[in-house]
């Protein structure tokens, strides 16, 4: 893990986020790693990963409030890594929809985070992942590895068309609860996890290694 | 595709060092949080959840303390519980490193601390924590079980499976039902009272309070619980997390 440490990693801090827990496990994953909602930190690290808790709209407001919405269009731009997870991840998509009001989500992917389709909600614990041929953020991961969930809406149709991709089509791994959902994106410099790999034990660790060693 | 069963060790802890009695009486000291939750993590517990008993509101900045020094070592979900009365004492906790945070007796005096908790938070860190009986003689509620307080010595005559269906509706994401009557026996959890409030609650359910055996865990599940939490068993070494997860593979469970 000691070539990461030349990695540096801003856990980005608009309120809404364990940003304890992210800073922690990056730092364990070998990486030099702040955490701060300084811009100008945020624009220069390595990569920047972006938590996020709670409900979509306030995360969405929070974000803006503190022009993370900016720092991740502008990384995402030049091709520099932002790494989502949870309710950061939910807001890279087009919307969200919470007891029946839609508010606008970063719209970096089209799609429609809404309500988990199960008899238990919140879907709470550690549940399986079905990766894309091919991925990197799994990689070395077995396909019987869990991953800690904890959340109440997911994105349970990936509406991007092939002829969205620039370049390479994003991969996508899924989960299941109730019905499938995303749990994880890969596409270019922007990956995300619905689920906490700060929190997913030795398996979160790695996938976190295998983010930090694109950077 | 299906979510493991989770297995959930629960360290009581007073004035920094774990503490378990029988029926909360009789502590015994059973060492270091922070070390201990470190053991159960790499032993493959699924979530730890430390119940904070210290009588002295003073000595409140110890269990941030522990709690801060336990998130940077271990990385599963960690639950705090124990005195937690208004919405800044769980940002001082999730501050700390706390995942989720476990809200008892305040939410009896005041239900809406629930929803205050849930609306700047988000449910997922809320963890309504029930200690709950069945009713004594000459006393009943519609379920047959009862909420107290005081550790169990102390009747509210409050329905337990209505107070967990609201609590759901008000904003807890999760319910942890102790046993009060179950607690420290180690004669197994009380499934009926699991089934009763699984039948009225979509949330998840902690099964708690009873675990003796390593054939105490699945009737627990089969009742409908979506996790089993235990502490002395497993801090006194009567059973290993590895054990306790093979026993529930063995009757059919999904574990991790």
């Amino acid at each position: 893990m000691a070539r990461n440490a030349t990695k540096s990693v801003v856990v980005l801090d608009y309120g809404f986020g364990n940003v304890r827990s992210a800073e922690r496990a990056v730092a364990r994953a070998g990486a030099r790693v702040e955490i701060t909602r300084d811009l100008d930190a945020a624009m220069n690290a390595d990569g920047l990963l972006v938590p996020g808790v709670g409900a979509f709209s306030a995360c969405m407001a929070g974000l803006r409030a503190a022009r993370g919405d900016w720092a991740v269009g502008r990384r995402l731009a030049g091709g520099r890594p932002v790494l989502g997870i949870c309710v950061g991840m939910q807001i890279l998509f087009s919307r969200g929809i919470e007891h029946g009001e839609e508010s606008e989500g970063l719209d970096e992917w089209p799609g429609t985070v809404g309500p988990l389709e199960a008899d238990i909600v919140p879907h709470m614990g550690w549940n399986t992942v079905r990766p894309p041929e091919g991925s990197r953020l799994f990689a070395g991961l077995d396909a019987d590895e869990r991953y800690y969930f904890v959340h109440s809406y997911a994105v349970h149709e990936w509406e991007f068309a092939a002829h969205h991709a620039v370049r390479a089509a994003p991969k996508v791994a899924w989960a299941t609860h109730g019905r499938p959902f995303v749990a994880a994106v890969e596409n270019g410099p922007l990956w995300a996890t619905q689920f906490h790999p700060e929190k997913s034990g030795d398996a979160g660790a790695r996938l976190l290694t295998n983010w930090i060693e694109t950077l | 595709m299906t979510l493991a069963v989770r297995v959930i060790p629960c360290l009581d802890v007073d004035a920094g060092r774990v503490v378990k009695g029988v029926n909360f009486q009789n502590l015994r000291d059973a060492g270091d949080p922070v070390e201990m939750a470190r053991v159960y993590g790499d032993e493959g517990a699924d979530e730890l959840t430390f119940l904070d008993i210290t009588a002295s509101s003073g000595n409140r900045e110890t269990t941030y303390d522990v709690v801060r020094r336990t998130a940077e070592q271990v990385f599963i979900p960690l639950t705090v519980g124990g005195g937690v009365r208004t919405a800044d004492d769980v940002d001082r906790l999730l501050r700390a490193g706390a995942d989720k945070v476990g809200v008892n007796t305040a939410a009896i005096a005041r239900p809406e601390l629930l929803r205050e908790i849930a609306e700047r938070f988000g449910r997922q860190v809320l963890v309504l924590s029930v200690d709950a009986r069945r009713c004594p003689d000459g006393t009943s509620t519609p379920s047959g079980f009862e909420v107290t307080t005081h550790g169990g010595r102390r009747g509210t005559g409050i329905d337990a499976v209505e107070w967990a269906h609201r609590a759901a509706d008000l904003g807890a994401g999760e319910i942890l039902l102790n046993s009060m009557d179950a607690d420290g026996t180690k004669d197994g959890y009380d499934t009926a009272m699991i089934a009763a409030v699984r039948k009225h609650v979509s949330v998840p359910v902690i099964a708690s309070g009873g675990a003796g055996r390593l054939g105490d865990f699945s009737p627990a599940i089969e009742a409908g619980a979506d996790a089993v939490l235990a502490a002395s068993v497993f801090h006194f070494g009567d059973l290993r997390m590895g054990e306790v997860k093979e026993a529930l593979r063995a009757a059919g469970h999904t574990v991790r």
